[in-house]
């Protein structure tokens, strides 16, 4: 990595009203990165807060019906708020305070990113703002009332195609408005550098744990580590510690929705072209003119038309492969998961349960797969019961 | 050293009023006899808004009018005929303002190598700030055009920097946040366009926020020319197709605003 680029992709494609605090937040993680009473205090947090580590479970019930390797699943639905997303939260709400800002701003598209920024401004005694896209506040009215349970505002994003896109522009957009005691609390990894950077190292904690869980379990290395991919944080998250590792494969499931020979996916690497938008060059769907093409996707928090520049990265060099999962795949494993090992997982995770259970049977059954089940699945079961067919609402 | 370019064309040693508007809003033909109304009315250049689906610079009224144009087709390809048409009509200076994306997927070659054709010689993008310009100028120089550059209230010490940095003329952001009328413009501007003029010859444009001639007339103080856009986009939203002579009187009440 060199000044915010992985390979090709990454830089700083924002206003120039932001750059001198996108450079501030820079040298800010630089120094708070290394300070001892910031690493002691975020670890604290993590610990007595989020609840990590995260347990490392072994799903010995799908193991033996899929007849194949062993299937771990990185607990990461167990955290305070029930997803991954409070690792990267608590770390960037507590660079905010130590920065000496007073106020956080955040997008969010299924929730899971809102209610966690949410949850660490009241820990932290910051003003909050979420922004989601009025579609998403449809399909998740219960976690805009958790956030405004909170104590944050959330703003409905009526722009665009009123998802988790346009509510990362609205979120940027308020950010140019006001830059002085706010600080954007990106909930993925991507945007200008330096967030793509950040994002990663605080979720980094889950590839360290599970790494070192599975070497203490099993005395090796798992034969590849499995995450969904919208933007890409909890992937980034679950893959890092094990780039190095070269017989771990590295699969990203991403959204295909109802296909990807349809127009309704969010499948940026199988279906999109390189791009520069929100900050960054990555993969994007798009049009042949380079306008962002309208995504779509079950599942909320991969409805997103890119994918962050590290990922861009491990796929153009061939490190890491990205596989699309339809909606009727995701819900699939939802189900399965559900009745095989009682675990209601979110939707976004059932991408990747999807695809463990396509690979695991063809494996050796001394292999080892790692999921990583980002979230768990409260919000998702009115809709999935909707998509059965039995008219729930929360 | 083409802010020659727009010394000679543009500024003239008298303040610029230069209106911005969206190509294709309300239709493509609109946009031809609605540029030649400005010229008329004594606009100095027009800005050309290349709409972009999710133009994170902009407010309300500017997304609202890219989405409608691009709904009624307003491409890149077609954007150029059109651009086409007006330069059968007139060399009144134009620049293109878009986002780095259309662009990029293009091909900035082949995008600088229309302007180049289209007689147009600047370009802004405002999701290209100084650290990832020169990838994309070193495709604009060999077409003689420029890629405009930003300085915005923020921008403190790096404002020497992108000073000396800039060519063709500077687009100072009058005050935070995106694009949209504003009631009051509290930036010192003074004190931004100072430091500018001690760095560097190339001329100034203020915009963002500014709507009344009183503000016009406030802000030619500090700068040599002065950018209107959603004011110009909210008389179409009201007129449509018909808003010709709305945005006649307009831009000639402005264009008489700025000190000269």
């Amino acid at each position: 990595m060199n000044n915010g680029k992985y390979g090709e992709f990454g830089g700083q494609y924002i206003p120039e009203t932001l750059m001198n605090e996108i450079i501030n937040l820079e040298k800010s993680y630089d120094f708070y990165k290394n300070d001892e009473k910031f690493i002691t205090e975020l670890d604290n947090l993590l610990k007595t807060y989020a609840g990590r580590p995260s347990l490392l479970y072994f799903a010995k019930n799908m193991t033996k019906d899929l007849g194949g390797a062993k299937i771990y699943l990185k607990r990461e639905d167990l955290n305070h708020t029930g997803s991954h997303k409070i690792n990267n939260v608590l770390g960037q709400a507590l660079l905010a305070k130590y920065m000496g800002k007073t106020r956080i701003i955040a997008e969010t598209g299924a929730g899971q990113h809102g209610v966690a920024t949410a949850t660490a401004a009241a820990l932290l005694n910051l003003e909050c703002e979420i922004y989601m896209g009025q579609e998403d506040i449809k399909r998740q009215l219960l976690n805009v009332y958790r956030m405004e349970l909170l104590g944050a505002k959330v703003n409905s994003v009526k722009t665009g195609t009123g998802t988790l896109k346009d509510a990362v522009s609205e979120a940027m957009r308020e950010w140019t408005r006001r830059v002085d005691d706010t600080l954007y609390v990106l909930g993925s990894v991507m945007g200008p550098h330096p967030y793509p950077m950040i994002v990663r190292d605080f979720q980094s904690v889950i590839s360290k744990e599970a790494r070192e869980e599975i070497l203490k379990i099993e005395g090796k290395l798992p034969s590849a580590v499995i995450a969904c991919v919208g933007g890409g944080s909890n992937a980034m998250g679950m893959f890092y510690n094990f780039i190095q590792d070269k017989n771990v494969r590295l699969i990203g499931a991403e959204a295909a929705g109802k296909g990807i020979d349809t127009k309704l996916h969010a499948a940026s690497i199988a279906k999109g072209s390189i791009g520069i938008f929100h900050g960054m060059k990555s993969y994007f769907c798009q049009d042949e003119f380079g306008q962002i093409a309208p995504v779509y996707s079950i599942s909320a928090g991969l409805d997103y038309p890119g994918i962050g520049p590290e990922h861009a990265n491990l796929y153009k060099t061939g490190r890491a492969s990205y596989i699309p999962v339809k909606d009727d795949e995701a819900v699939f494993a939802f189900e399965y998961l559900a009745k095989t090992e009682g675990i209601i997982c979110a939707i976004e995770s059932a991408h990747a349960v999807y695809h463990a259970m396509k690979i695991a049977p063809a494996m050796e059954k001394d292999e080892i797969i790692i999921v990583c089940l980002s979230g768990r699945g409260d919000k998702d079961v009115a809709s999935i019961a909707r998509y059965k067919g039995r008219e729930i609402y929360e | 050293m083409s802010n020659l370019y727009f010394d000679k064309n543009v500024f003239k040693g008298k303040k610029a009023f230069i209106p911005f508007i969206t190509a294709g809003y309300p239709t493509l033909n609109d946009t031809v006899s609605f540029i030649l109304q400005m010229e008329k009315a004594g606009a100095d250049m027009i800005e050309i808004g290349i709409p972009f689906s999710d133009p994170i610079a902009e407010g309300a009224v500017i997304q609202h009018a890219s989405t409608a144009a691009l709904k009624n087709g307003a491409s890149l390809d077609k954007i150029f005929e059109t651009t086409a048409k007006i330069r059968k009509q007139t060399d009144i200076p134009l620049v293109f303002m878009s986002y780095v994306n259309p662009l990029f997927k293009t091909g900035y070659e082949n995008f600088f190598r229309k302007c180049d054709e289209l007689n147009v010689r600047g370009v802004i993008l405002p999701d290209v700030p100084f650290e990832e310009k020169a990838d994309i100028e070193k495709y604009a120089r060999p077409y003689d055009v420029d890629l405009i550059s930003m300085i915005a209230p923020t921008s403190n010490d790096r404002i020497k920097m992108i000073a000396q940095a800039s060519r063709g003329f500077i687009y100072v952001v009058s005050s935070l946040g995106v694009t949209g009328t504003r009631d009051e413009i509290k930036t010192d501007l003074g004190a931004i366009t100072d430091i500018i003029k001690e760095t560097t010859p190339v001329k100034t444009a203020i915009g963002f926020g500014i709507n009344t001639p009183k503000q016009a007339e406030e802000m030619s103080k500090f700068s040599d020319g002065v950018i209107v856009g959603s004011a110009i986009i909210k008389i179409i939203d009201k007129y449509g197709s018909n808003a010709q002579e709305a945005i006649f009187n307009y831009v000639r009440e402005m264009k008489n605003a700025c000190l000269n």
